[in-house]
């Protein structure tokens, strides 16, 4: 990797504050930041840890929602007793996330603002319709995922936590990247009471929703309802693992497979 | 001295000595090895598959912190340097040699694919060394590329070599065709496959890396390099590149974390940092990283072939047509040449009593990486074609396919037996292994595990591969008159010490097979020294006398041959002293697992009473004998080693995604005599893992550019624990007639095996789509694009 200053501020207005510098980055779990480092993609002038903020970590309930700090690891929400009373479909998700080391280091805040198209968690929160907390604002999930590694956040706006609405149901189902094991194609579905909600990762440049099955699983919440509907394979992603074709195909399979698991 | 404990000798699992160090991570890689006033190398290396070099300037970083000195084609040609040699020669149909163009260590005028070296820039760190390579500037004027063997061949492509007519590096045969044409022209039933041999790339858990030295007061140059030879690479370096004579260039290749046949070779990084080291009289080291590993290892397999079966009314083998394309790459790594025809042709008997084989080989230069030996090297190839093509056959003739097999096996009572593509069989019982393989996975009862799989909604197959192969290579004799340019016999000394413990030197490498537990228990066995005193010392050109390394499966068969054979001078001369401090004739004198004897009496020595004679020699008979008790053999064997067997694969596949499984494995191998079972089943499971790679997961994927598409492990699939199902591996032992050990060889067989028994299930699991070929690998995408066209079929 190339050199570059490192800071480790306390808190949030301290660490947007250093991000202020354009070409400054922050870093979490690091699962994502330094490889692209090591392999020299990135040139950072300096890395802004925000693993020492306290502000940002910890799961707590408010109200109807749970609400997770963007520096809880991936195996935190994985385990915790809250999130699996609560959105058992949100702990499976991120129990399932890469390995156990990247389940050891990976953090929320870094997953979403990254917004991998393949990552796991943006499904869910586009798929629960949760919101995000940043330094400056809030913004709903249907707001926030832009585009392939692309967010509404600014360059110097930091992702503090989430909030997960507790819904009634809740499914994900994927298809892993044979190589990466990450999202090939994914299926997040919840229900609260007439709303439904459906985020597809990993097959397309971006997390999005699929309207037609949240209105077919709005009128018969089951897998069958889902079974026929076939996505589009138009903008879906082919690369040497699989079409878009098969993609689009695996797009309506997990969704039966989410409904299934969200009983 | 106390007798051996009998459960150290051959047949006990004695746990790998390595281990322990393993383990605890005081293992020693050459990564490890840190010199004073080290340096550090970064290859520049070509970005396009094919370009012409207009110019690399290195000014900009040579100026840059920490650089000491920067290098480029063009300085290794101002020392006259030679280029990487290739080990093997082949000859084409007319008898005329294969197209053998030079491989500089630096590209000088051209680039032939992705990760060719370019220059190298050497600093006091390793990122002050990538800083600059990064800073040189090479003038490419690219050129249009041939990425695949098709676009190689086809008129008018990019010329990679000039003097090479169609990047064709041979077009060799073997067999009569004219008799082949006669037997096809007989035959009742001709069945017919197309098939691709997917590339590999090997990726060893630990990447390549050298370390040069040089001593200004010596004039001596050290290489450490993660090699499996490195007497193997002191010649080709010394002797074809840099110039260096033996006995001043030592080669060291400490532990070493998997090779699986990808670092057999000689590689332009360690000629690099020798050569350097000795321009800068300073240590010099290069260590690749995971992307660099994937552009610059060779690469394995990728084949495309035609095969032709002729049969007779009753399913009898008549003749075996078969048409290869080979991809070399861009250039011939070291043993290249050898891979597709000596150690592929020739195996196309199989196990099966074929009375007429032809093959034709048309070797390919293409701008991708150079392709060579990798785990099997050739014989998965034949393997995988033989036992596709025997399913396909018992589908067209509506054989079962076990039967089919089994009235084509080489008889039981035919060995030896002269296959008709030069390899004589010496043993072999292929019924015995297929009747052990068919109980152990319960072949009998798999339409129930099929009909319950069904209500699952899964699709479940079973399929089977009776396989051979040869190793344990080579007749030197033999070899060389096929185009080798090297003997292939092996080394070992054994040095009995006053004490009476044993250093075993032997030419064989270890870097993962477990040599030093192996080796250790032949001595144990033969000289009746406890495993915990024999040391195995292996990989150092300065204290092993020579050696050939390890790869072909040959460290026991021919390296343990050497060593049985030192022993057995070893054995002869403490007769002899046994004779004089026993006052007895030395024809009376027994041996027996570390005890002389005067037979018909009580009266013995130990064989600490011989060391402690031969090294302390106040009464010894010193007019006779020398003293000392350390003998060196070398053992050039007889001929091939044969191991062979059956493998069944057992997988599920989901119809939804097209995700195979594999439910369960087995494996039953006739490797020859056992020494450690439990070191012959890691071997076995190990390869097994690597077949199922193969089949279901690796894919070396280019871009027509010549782009690697698969260039990491997030787009190339290295089998994971969990895509591996519960191995059950067992052996059924005809003893190999031609050593004295009675070994045969394990490295190889679970890789070889294991591809088409996983591909004939998938195949069969997919009965009701009607599939004939399936490439690997089997991923989900391609098992689905079937199952959906299959029912896009049915549904018009
Ligand atoms: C081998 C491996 C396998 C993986 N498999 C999966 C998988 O299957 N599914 C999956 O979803 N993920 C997977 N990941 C990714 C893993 O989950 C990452 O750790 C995660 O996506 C990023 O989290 P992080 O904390 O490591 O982020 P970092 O690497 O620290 O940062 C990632 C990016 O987000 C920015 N950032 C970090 N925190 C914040 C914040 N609070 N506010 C604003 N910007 C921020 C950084 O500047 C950077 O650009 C895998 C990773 C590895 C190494």
């Amino acid at each position: 990797m190339y050199d570059f200053a490192y800071h480790k501020p306390a808190t949030v207005a301290d660490a947007v504050k250093l991000l202020a510098d354009p070409d400054a980055k922050a870093i979490s779990g690091g699962h994502t930041l330094l490889p692209a480092l090591k392999h020299r993609l990135n040139k950072p002038s300096a890395l802004v840890d925000l693993s020492g903020i306290a502000e940002l970590k910890g799961i707590r309930r408010a109200g109807n929602a749970i609400v997770i700090g963007a520096l809880t690891r991936h195996v935190e929400v994985a385990t915790s007793a809250e999130v699996k009373a609560a959105i058992p479909a949100l702990a499976y998700l991120a129990s399932h996330i890469g390995d156990v080391q990247v389940r050891n280091r990976g953090t929320l805040g870094g997953s979403v603002s990254n917004n991998d198209p393949a990552a796991d968690y943006p499904a869910a929160v586009l798929g629960l319709g949760a919101t995000i907390h940043t330094s400056s604002r809030k913004i709903a999930a249907d707001d926030f995922f832009l585009g392939m590694f692309t967010t509404a956040l600014e360059p110097n706006e930091i992702l503090t936590a989430i909030e997960f609405p507790i819904v009634d149901k809740a499914g994900y189902a994927k298809m892993k990247n044979p190589a990466s094991r990450y999202v090939m194609a994914g299926v997040f579905v919840s229900k609260s009471g007439g709303n439904v909600r459906v985020a597809v990762n990993g097959a397309g440049p971006c997390v999005f929703r699929q309207a037609e099955m949240e209105k077919a699983l709005a009128a018969n919440w089951s897998p069958e309802a889902v079974a026929g509907i076939k996505q589009a394979a138009g903008d879906l992603n082919t690369d040497i693992h699989g079409s878009a074709e098969y993609r689009a195909h695996l797009v309506t399979v997990m969704a039966k497979r989410a409904v299934a698991a969200a009983g | 001295m106390n007798v051996v404990a009998p459960f150290e000798g051959i047949g006990a699992s004695v746990r790998r000595k390595e281990d322990f160090r393993f383990i605890q991570g005081r293992g020693a890689y050459t990564d490890d090895f840190n010199r004073q006033g080290q340096l550090h190398a970064w290859i520049v290396r070509s970005p396009h598959a094919h370009a012409r070099i207009k110019g690399v300037d290195t000014s900009a970083a040579a100026k840059m912190p920490g650089v000491v000195a920067v290098f480029t084609g063009a300085d290794m040609a101002k020392d006259n340097l030679g280029g990487l040699p290739c080990g093997w020669q082949i000859h084409n149909k007319d008898g005329s040699p294969m197209a053998e163009p030079p491989h500089p260590v630096l590209a000088v005028d051209k680039v032939r694919h992705v990760g060719d070296p370019v220059a190298v820039a050497i600093a006091a760190t390793r990122e002050q060394a990538r800083d600059a390579a990064e800073a040189i500037a090479v003038d490419y004027e690219v050129l249009p590329a041939a990425a695949t063997m098709a676009d190689a061949l086809k008129p008018g492509a990019p010329v990679i070599h000039d003097g090479v007519a169609n990047n064709l590096c041979y077009d060799w045969h073997i067999g009569d065709k004219a008799v082949l044409d006669q037997a096809f022209a007989g035959a009742a039933k001709v069945v017919s496959l197309d098939l691709v041999n997917n590339r590999l790339i090997p990726n060893a858990m630990e990447p390549r890396a050298a370390l040069g030295e040089f001593d200004r007061t010596t004039g001596d140059y050290t290489l450490t390099t993660t090699s499996q030879n490195p007497h193997v690479i002191r010649l080709l370096m010394g002797a074809n590149v840099l110039h260096i004579p033996e006995s001043k260039l030592r080669v060291v290749a400490p532990d070493v974390g998997g090779g699986f046949g990808s670092k057999i070779y000689h590689y332009a990084e360690e000629a690099i940092v020798t050569w350097s080291a000795g321009k800068l009289a300073r240590p010099v080291k290069w260590t690749a990283d995971r992307s660099e590993s994937f552009m610059s290892d060779a690469h394995g397999r990728d084949h495309v072939s035609k095969a032709e079966l002729a049969l007779d009314a009753n399913g009898k083998f008549l003749g075996l047509r078969v048409h290869t394309y080979a991809n070399m790459g861009a250039y011939l790594s070291t043993f290249a040449p050898c891979v597709p025809t000596y150690l592929y042709a020739t195996l196309l008997a199989g196990v099966y009593t074929t009375p007429v084989i032809y093959c034709e080989v048309k070797a390919v230069f293409t701008n991708t990486v150079p392709v060579d030996a990798y785990r099997g090297a050739g014989r998965p190839e034949a393997t995988f074609l033989l036992e596709r093509l025997m399913d396909v056959a018992a589908k067209e003739t509506g054989i079962d396919r076990v039967d089919l097999r089994r009235r084509n096996f080489i008889p039981t009572d035919a060995f030896p037996y002269q296959t008709p593509v030069a390899l004589q069989y010496d043993s072999g019982n292929y019924h015995a292994t297929l009747d052990q393989a068919l109980q152990s996975a319960d072949w009998a009862g798999f339409e129930a595990r099929r009909a319950e799989a069904a209500k699952r909604g899964k699709l479940r197959g079973i399929g089977c591969s009776t396989y051979l192969e040869a190793c344990g290579i080579a007749p030197s004799a033999v070899v060389g008159s096929l185009g080798a340019r090297a003997g292939l016999y092996e080394v070992g000394t054994i040095r009995v010490h006053p004490t009476g413990s044993v250093t075993v030197l032997t030419g064989s490498h270890s870097h993962g097979q477990g040599h030093e537990t192996t080796f250790a228990q032949l001595v144990a066995d033969r000289l009746g020294v406890p495993v915990a005193q024999v040391d195995v010392v292996h990989g150092d050109t300065a204290k092993v006398p020579f050696g050939m390394g390890t790869y072909g499966s040959r460290s026991l068969a021919v390296g343990g041959s050497a060593m049985v054979k030192a022993m057995d001078k070893i054995i002869a001369k403490g007769k002899r002293i046994a004779a004089h401090l026993m006052e007895a004739s030395v024809d009376d004198i027994e041996f027996d697992r570390g005890t002389f004897r005067v037979a018909g009496t009580d009266r013995t020595k130990a064989l600490v009473d011989i060391s402690v004679a031969a090294y302390v020699p106040h009464n010894y008979p010193i007019d006779e004998l020398e003293p000392g008790l350390e003998e060196t053999a070398f053992y050039d064997p007889k001929n091939f080693t044969y191991p062979g067997g059956c493998h069944i694969a057992e997988v599920e596949i989901d119809p939804e995604t097209g995700q195979v499984s594999v439910a369960n494995f087995t494996a039953v191998d006739d490797v020859g005599r056992v020494i450690n079972p439990m070191i012959v089943e890691g071997q076995v499971q190990g390869g097994v893992a690597q077949g199922i790679g193969q089949a279901l997961l690796e894919a070396c994927v280019y871009d027509a550019d010549g782009q690697l598409l698969s260039g990491s492990m997030m787009d190339y699939t290295m089998p994971r624990a969990d895509d591996l199902p519960p191995v059950s591996v067992a052996t059924h032992t005809t003893l190999c007639t031609h050593n004295p050990l009675g070994v045969k060889g394990c490295g190889e067989v679970g890789a070889i095996g294991s591809p088409p028994a996983v591909i004939n299930a998938v195949v069969d699991a997919l009965r009701d789509f009607n599939v004939r070929s399936l490439d690997m690998p089997a991923t989900p995408a391609k098992i689905w694009q079937i199952i959906n066209g299959g029912r896009r079929m049915a549904a018009e």
